[in-house]
């Protein structure tokens, strides 16, 4: 491990301007067509999740038909990942064949990291063995809030490696770095570090993803991009559970990071809930008509 | 100054669809001649008021005449005198409390209106000028019976008769501004809108008979130049108050020189804002976006020069060059809309004029790509790089969507070029340390200054300028002063 972290570019971030901003974006008026558009992106973007410890082998099966089939009977689109603890990697692949749907898989012992790096990186390694496309690894927050960023920035790096093609996520856990600065100073350490995605949360920490949280670290995806010609991804997690919601995200992508970021490819919504409330506004805007949720699969 | 060799592609790979604000219930009169002692009354002449995003006629309004103005001034002395001046605070208070209650109400329809008669995007009629209007009146209103114990052992008392003339980048907020402390101080008024957005104004009348304010205690009376400079030389009038340019408020000091009447001038601006290399960047690019691009940047207070420490000048700029790409403008009644229409051709012609020779004077010029609504009077949001302390987009004020950047290496320098204006408005300064912000404000010449944040307004905050920007300050217990006689 020879490269290391740089804090040149570490700029600080405002906190009240940020969550200004963050709310000027919430206030943009989605209709009509440009609605159906964006909730049609947002299924599309969606890494449909089940983190649960009773998670059985006939759970994940049924999520993964769900996933290849959001909405029986319409043009919606499969999703683009399901994401499971590594136990159940070999279910969801089987299951989700050649659908085009990924195989995300959380490891480095997710939530809390807490385990040997050693041990941390083996799992990586079985979990890719056993056929992850996605490796979502937790950052080693003790280390991080120790002030110890080059040991967060190597132990990413050595999970980038453990990865091979499986592509890597890496989770900051922002609800527990708490300050702006501490989201914008792990996110450049995770992108210099090789990440392929940033992502916000575990989704078993309160906070989870909030707007103001992912404008910071879109910034410094953006950044990153202008100074080297390298896109990394995005994924928001926990917490996005409404339709309106999930179109506010898309805001914020389109308007700080541009058009190329609005793919499947460069940004994912973890989430479990928020499939069905899109599905209910889809349908709402094809019939004009809300219906019972009790008409939609449970994911 | 090099543009980004990455450029970020803000195209309509997924297009807003429009969100037009309803018009339907938005009601207005095809005429309005002026409101005196308590009603409407015709006009001699007329003339046709537009909406400036696509160039129709929204109204006919009238043409004060001298004759007109008299009769205002009459019924206002005649209002001060009799009633509104001998009325004890907290009864004053209460008109005060209605007026704004009722703003509140309609605050739906004034929004539209102003937007529609003004160009500018419903949504900051809707989040800045109507509430804000509101607020002043309550502001004031809480003041009205309290005078004696502001102004303790002064015995505070009205002047008599205010001729207000205002501007038409903010009318509504304007006529709030001006009316709310004269009232509450108990003096009485005659105002001229703008004589392009009169609009907002008529309504207030409607509101001022919904809330039975008085006969006389407030006129309007619409009209251009002509119809200002007979109420500042009616000689009924005991204190002339004006927002607009410096070079229409240099001619009223002359007017007034030698006669009795009190003056407030609140003018023109070449607000600076200075970015300092430890400033939280995104931020401070935000904040320069609502510095200059507010409002088309029709804001007097406006920070139309950008000052940034020259080691972060490219990485600024860069960000900037992407932020204004995402600008939508267009349709001021789109909710999604950020930059409305400019407020008539003579401004657009102005803004062009001063941009034209900014372009020539050898600045290099920096726009949005965004396309432009093929009627009414658009501007793409424009700011200069390589602009030197010579340069006219440098030294007069543009009143338009467009910035001057230029560079500074040390918190003196910064200072200096900072105060090296006529004008003495606003200020912004954008650092990290809380120290260095205090200080740099401390010697900024500017009556209104910002920390990490721009064009942020409280009716309990005062502001006025310094210099040419004019004398007087208007909101916070300073803003009562102008109206009243203390011992």
């Amino acid at each position: 491990m020879t490269r290391h972290f740089v804090a040149s570019q570490m700029r600080t971030v405002d906190q009240v301007g940020v969550e200004e901003r963050a709310a000027r974006l919430s206030s943009r008026s989605i209709k009509k067509g440009a609605k159906v558009q964006g909730l049609r992106l947002a299924v599309a973007m969606m890494d449909l999740t089940s983190l649960e410890g009773r998670d059985t082998a006939g759970r994940i099966q049924s999520l993964c038909r769900k996933a290849m089939v959001p909405l029986p009977g319409s043009d919606v689109p499969h999703v683009a990942a399901v994401c499971v603890y590594p136990p159940l990697v070999s279910v969801a692949k089987r299951a989700l064949g050649r659908s085009g749907v990924h195989v995300a898989a959380v490891a480095t012992y997710f939530p809390s990291g807490q385990a040997q790096l050693s041990e941390r990186l083996d799992e990586v390694r079985r979990t890719v063995a056993a056929g992850a496309d996605e490796i979502d690894m937790v950052i080693n927050r003790n280390a991080f809030l120790a002030g110890d960023h080059a040991q967060v920035f190597d132990e990413i790096a050595a999970c980038k490696e453990a990865c091979g093609k499986a592509h890597l996520k890496v989770i900051l856990e922002t609800g527990e770095l708490v300050t702006y600065d501490n989201v914008r100073r792990a996110s450049l350490i995770a992108i210099e570090a090789g990440a392929d995605f940033i992502k916000t949360s575990t989704g078993k920490v309160t906070p989870a993803a909030t707007l103001p949280v992912t404008l910071v670290m879109l910034e410094t995806i953006r950044d990153h991009y202008i100074r080297t010609g390298k896109m990394v991804g995005m994924k928001p997690a926990g917490g996005i559970r409404t339709a309106k919601d999930a179109l506010r995200y898309l805001i914020m992508v389109k308007e700080t990071l541009g058009d190329a970021w609005l793919s499947p490819d460069w940004f994912r919504f973890g989430a479990s809930t928020l499939l069905n409330d899109v599905l209910l506004q889809l349908e709402k805007e094809r019939t004009g008509r809300y219906q019972s949720d009790r008409y939609l699969s449970l994911p | 100054m090099n543009i980004p060799t990455r450029e970020l592609l803000f195209g309509d790979l997924w297009d807003y669809a429009p969100a037009p604000e309803a018009r339907d219930h938005v009601r207005f009169e095809k005429r309005y001649g002026h409101f005196i002692d308590g009603r409407f009354v015709d006009a001699e002449s007329w003339f046709e008021v537009i909406d400036p995003s696509n160039e129709e006629v929204l109204c006919e309004v009238g043409e004060a005449s001298a004759k007109t103005v008299d009769k205002a001034v009459a019924a206002a002395r005649k209002a001060q005198s009799g009633v509104w001046g001998k009325m004890p605070g907290r009864e004053r208070a209460k008109y005060l409390y209605r007026i704004a209650r009722i703003i509140q109400e309609k605050a739906r329809e004034l929004a539209i209106l102003e937007s529609m008669n003004g160009g500018k995007p419903i949504r900051e009629s809707k989040s800045v000028d109507v509430p804000l209007a509101a607020a002043h009146f309550f502001y004031y209103a809480g003041w009205a019976d309290k005078l004696r114990y502001a102004f303790a052992g002064a015995d505070p008392r009205p002047i008599g008769v205010a001729g207000q003339i205002i501007p038409w980048n903010f009318p509504l907020l304007m006529a709030a501004w001006k009316i709310a402390p004269a009232l509450a101080a108990g003096n009485t008024v005659v105002l001229k809108p703008a004589e392009t957005t009169p609009l907002t104004a008529m309504k207030l009348a409607e509101i001022f008979m919904e809330a039975e304010l008085p006969a006389g205690v407030v006129n309007l009376v619409n009209g251009f130049g002509k119809t200002g400079a007979a109420i500042v030389e009616h000689p009924d009038v005991d204190k002339i108050a004006f927002t607009g340019s410096t070079d229409v408020g240099k001619i009223i000091q002359r007017t007034l020189a030698g006669t009795r009447k009190r003056l407030t001038l609140e003018l023109g601006g070449k607000g600076a804002n200075i970015i300092f290399a430890d400033a939280a960047i995104d931020q401070a690019v935000e904040g320069i976006v609502d510095g200059i691009y507010f409002n088309q940047g029709h804001v007097c207070c406006a920070g139309s020069r950008l000052l940034v420490e020259e080691c972060v000048e490219d990485e600024v700029v860069e960000k900037l060059h992407h932020r204004i790409q995402t600008l939508r403008v267009g349709d001021p009644l789109d909710k999604n809309t950020d930059i409305g229409a400019i407020n008539s051709r003579a401004q657009l012609e102005k803004i062009q004029e001063l941009v034209d020779s900014g372009v020539e004077e050898g600045a290099t010029i920096h726009q949005s790509k965004c396309a432009l609504p093929d009627k009414g009077f658009f501007f793409r949001p424009t700011f200069f790089t390589g602009v030197s302390q010579t340069h006219r987009v440098a030294r007069e004020e543009i009143f338009g969507p467009v910035l001057s950047v230029l560079t500074f290496r040390t918190p003196e320098e910064a200072i200096e070029k900072a105060n090296n204006t006529a004008y003495g408005l606003s200020a912004g300064v954008w650092t990290d340390k809380g120290s260095k912000l205090f200080q740099v404000a401390g010697a900024l010449r500017a009556g209104v200054i910002w920390g990490n944040s721009f064009n942020k307004f409280d009716p309990g905050s005062p502001f006025g300028g310094y210099k040419e920007s004019g004398f007087g300050r208007e909101g916070g217990w300073h803003g009562l002063l102008p109206y009243l006689e203390v011992r």
